[in-house]
């Protein structure tokens, strides 16, 4: 793998990473799995690329997307606990919602930010080089993501939000609406998917309606990799290990991509086999390393 | 004062599978008073318990917490005036929260939650001299998990995390059933304690009749939905353990009458 492939890879681990952590917090946090992140991630670049283009400041897009995200997290939350539908498939009905959503929003399947201000603009005009200003940008906006939200989880409401996912009967005699908290959680983390996908649109230099195909096997990827190289002990330890697991996901999917044995190398579309491959194996290590440990 | 007034409540209404859980109760709770409920399996006693905690709705009928009317009023909504522990010691505790972080949960039940820190360092005093009140020497474990802790120890904890604010009135529910004798023993002169010291209202259901006459200043005897027998005071205090047994086969008597008809 070359430097540059590599540098690429990282550049994704970070900006999808803010992704991952969303998604950790529905999956492991609430126990509530949330398939509204493969239609959150191109509403977040769908926002922020009609906001742009009609002349808004690239970082303002950012907030807008967040809000975007955030209420289609509240959607699939109200339809779960207030309608009573399982929450698989209220995410499922608002993640088909939202894939006509969005190309509405657009007003077509995509958007293309050719010649117009991103944020890595902002970086570069300091003088740093292009091709680290994605590293930067993302860099700060993932590891500000991860400190804002192990302060969350530390505060009276954070903690009443473990609780919730921990045992809902408990809180529920303590006095906290569960309801209220199980919205705010999926509202959050679907707000940090769109940002994560605003941020992805404006790196790519277009939206599509498309590229939110896969994020939850690509989330859930990350967050089993990450428990699993680097453990969950606490919550700023999970949230890490979300992170980094999301670069090591990105690094292994570049590093079978440029593999070459004899003849044969990897295909994209060879993707999926390639994660299944590596969800599976970071499944089952632990278990391997147990065995091994007991002989 | 808690008052429930005409309350009704049946399972599977309409269906073959029909319950009638509580048939027209009428109860008033005075401040102070420590209820024990006895009555056989199936009697409707937990189903009071959560009807006036508020896991679900009566069909019929009113309850009043201090003179409001909170009949309508959720469960997470009631925790304000009303505390809880289950039989299960697992339900009362948040197994991977630490010690701390579960006694600063109760401290703020019925409170506003914000983004104020989780665990304050001024209520680590508190919780250290409630806990050292114990006996069980958790004042050290604050830092520990509560998945760590044994049957006993959570119950204790539950029992201080749901009287850390003073409720309008305790809910217990067999609390102490599913541990072993001694520990039972701990956890009930626990609950004597804390009730007396501040003085609270409590209802406790029980199917020990030494206890049911032995603790509290009044006792209820459930049957079928209804509650059949209501004694409180001196009444109750001359109670024995044999008048009870005679009670509860008198309720059965019809029972016993249609048992013997078949055996016959
Ligand atoms: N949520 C529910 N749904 C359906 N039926 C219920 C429900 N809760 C209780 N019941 C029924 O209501 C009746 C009263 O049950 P309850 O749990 O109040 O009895 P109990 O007096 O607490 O008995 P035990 O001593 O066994 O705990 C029983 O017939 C029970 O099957
Ligand atoms: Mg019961």
């Amino acid at each position: 793998m070359t430097l540059y492939a590599a540098i690429g890879a990282v550049e994704q681990g970070l900006v999808y990473g803010i992704m991952v952590i969303g998604v950790y917090l529905t999956f492991r946090i609430l126990d509530f799995p949330d398939l509204t992140v493969d239609g959150s991630l191109p509403l977040g670049a769908a926002i922020s690329a009609v906001a742009i283009t009609s002349g808004y400041n690239p970082y303002l897009s950012l907030v807008f997307a967040a809000m975007g995200g955030f209420l289609a997290g509240v959607v699939t939350a109200v339809l779960n606990t207030k309608f009573k539908i399982l929450h698989l498939l209220a995410s499922i009905l608002t993640m088909i919602a939202l894939y006509s959503i969005n190309i509405r929003i657009m007003s077509g399947p995509n958007i293309a930010l050719l010649g117009v201000d991103t944020v890595f603009d902002a970086v570069t005009a300091l003088g740093v080089p292009a091709y680290y200003s994605g590293l930067i940008v993302f860099g700060l906006f993932a590891v500000c993501t991860v400190l804002l939200i192990v302060w969350f989880l530390s505060t009276e409401l954070g903690q009443a939000m473990l609780a919730t996912g921990d045992n809902p009967q408990m809180v529920t005699s303590l006095g906290v609406n569960t309801h209220t908290i199980i919205i705010l959680g999926v509202g959050i983390s679907n707000g940090l998917v769109a940002l994560s996908g605003a941020l992805v649109a404006q790196n790519q230099g277009a939206a599509d309606v498309g590229m939110g195909i896969g994020t939850i096997v690509a989330g859930l990827a990350s967050v089993i990799i990450g428990e699993t190289v680097f453990g969950s002990k606490s919550i700023a330890r999970a949230f890490t290990a979300a992170l980094l697991g999301s670069i090591v996901y990105r690094l292994a999917i570049a590093l079978a991509l440029g593999l070459e044995i004899g003849g044969f190398s990897f295909n994209p579309s060879d993707l999926n086999l390639i994660t299944a491959i590596l969800v599976i194996s970071a499944l089952i290590a632990p278990n391997l390393k147990n065995r091994l440990m007991q002989r | 004062m808690i008052t429930l007034d005409s309350c009704q409540k049946y399972f599977h209404k309409g269906s073959v599978n029909e319950v009638f859980a509580l048939n027209d109760i009428n109860l008033q709770i005075e401040e102070g008073d420590f209820i024990t409920v006895i009555g056989s399996n199936g009697a409707g006693k937990s189903t009071l318990l959560n009807c006036i905690a508020g896991c679900f709705f009566p069909d019929t009928g009113k309850i009043t917490v201090n003179n409001r009317d909170v009949t309508r009023w959720p469960e997470y909504k009631r925790a304000k005036y009303i505390s809880r522990v289950f039989q299960d010691p697992l339900l009362g505790t948040c197994p991977s929260a630490t010690i701390e972080q579960n006694l600063a949960l109760a401290i703020k039940r019925g409170k506003k939650r914000g983004l104020g820190r989780g665990v304050k360092a001024k209520d680590r005093e508190l919780f250290k001299s409630r806990l050292k009140h114990l006996g069980l020497g958790l004042e050290e474990r604050l830092l520990d998990k509560v998945g760590l802790l044994s049957g006993g120890q959570r119950q204790a904890l539950t029992m201080l995390m749901a009287t850390m604010i003073r409720p309008e009135v305790l809910l217990l529910d067999e609390h102490i059933a599913a541990l072993d004798p001694k520990t039972a023993n701990q956890i009930l002169m626990l609950t004597r304690d804390i009730v007396k010291e501040q003085g609270l209202t409590s209802m406790m259901i029980t199917h020990n009749m030494k206890h049911a006459i032995g603790f509290g200043n009044r006792l209820i005897m459930f049957h079928q939905g209804r509650i059949i027998f209501d004694v409180r005071d001196q009444e109750k205090a001359a109670l024995t353990v044999e008048d009870l047994v005679q009670k509860f086969y008198k309720s059965q008597g019809e029972e016993l009458a249609m048992d013997s008809m078949l055996l016959a």
